[in-house]
């Protein structure tokens, strides 16, 4: 493995566990968008071009921007003084252990070297195109419809609900 | 250690970082990045599949993993959404303090 996998893998994974840890949640939010930067550019070393750039405009673009919203606007930034932390926190981090070396130990245990190790796959954004417009257009539509359900939903459950309405 | 293996050992930390993320933390939106963080590890897991399996002109692996960007997408909006309603009537995003489905 390259120089370059190493060093974009220590990026996400850092970016990753700081913004599970950090304590203030401003904090957590860029280093989350660090992760995802790292991601895709993981992406871009496994020559997968349209993912990578996808990832950069939906989760670095919007689902950031969107996590820095909700922080700000639920005055999410202030730091409790119980802790950050739940009371079964150690539980959480026995079960999390559990599940990487269960995951750790399948990797290791069962992959062989596949046919393509070697040889680059030729994809165009061409090639993408025409698949999700032909071979794949029924579950482009079925995202479209979630997409627009989605916004829709988030806008109602966010909205300010009426006076009169409580009681 | 194949390139394969090296990449789902990466996927396999991050998802294990998001899992301890969204088991762990109060904070509701923290546990929605943890969740993200989950669901950003099985996308690199599907790509990587996708690179060094054995038919990627078919872009199978590929097509998963945008179709679940999207979809991630539209759960992180609702989410957000669903933090920022409760926190209107509860007035925290502590998940302890959360306790009553009672508006």
């Amino acid at each position: 493995m390259s120089i370059v996998f190493y060093l974009l893998a220590a990026l996400t994974l850092v970016g990753g566990l700081a913004s599970v840890t950090l304590k203030n949640t401003v904090h957590c939010a860029l280093a989350l968008t660090v992760a995802f930067a790292g991601l895709a550019l993981l992406f871009l070393t496994l020559d997968a071009q349209f993912a990578g750039f996808a990832q950069i405009l939906v989760y670095v673009g919007a689902v950031a921007i969107l996590v820095v919203f909700a922080i700000l606007l639920t005055r999410g930034h202030e730091i409790p003084i119980d802790g950050v932390f739940s009371r079964t926190w150690i539980v959480g981090l026995v079960i999390a252990a559990g599940v990487f070396a269960v995951l750790g130990w399948a990797v290791l245990a069962s992959v062989h070297a596949l046919p393509n190790e070697l040889a680059v796959p030729v994809v165009t954004v061409h090639d993408i195109g025409n698949a999700l417009v032909g071979h794949y257009v029924l579950p482009l539509e079925i995202v479209a419809l979630l997409l627009t359900a989605a916004t829709i939903g988030a806008v109602m459950v966010a909205l300010h609900e009426k006076e009169g309405a409580k009681q | 250690m194949t390139p394969l293996a090296s990449y789902l050992l990466v996927a396999a930390l991050l998802f294990s970082i998001g899992l301890a993320g969204a088991l762990t933390r109060r904070n509701a939106i923290l546990v929605l990045i943890g969740i993200e963080l989950m669901l950003n590890a099985a996308n690199l897991n599907l790509i990587a599949f996708w690179r060094y399996g054995p038919n990627p002109e078919a872009l199978t692996g590929m097509m998963f993993a945008i179709f679940s960007i999207a979809v991630a997408a539209a759960e992180a909006a609702v989410g957000l959404g669903l933090v920022i309603a409760i926190y209107r009537s509860a007035h925290t995003t502590d998940l302890e303090q959360i306790n009553r489905m009672k508006g």
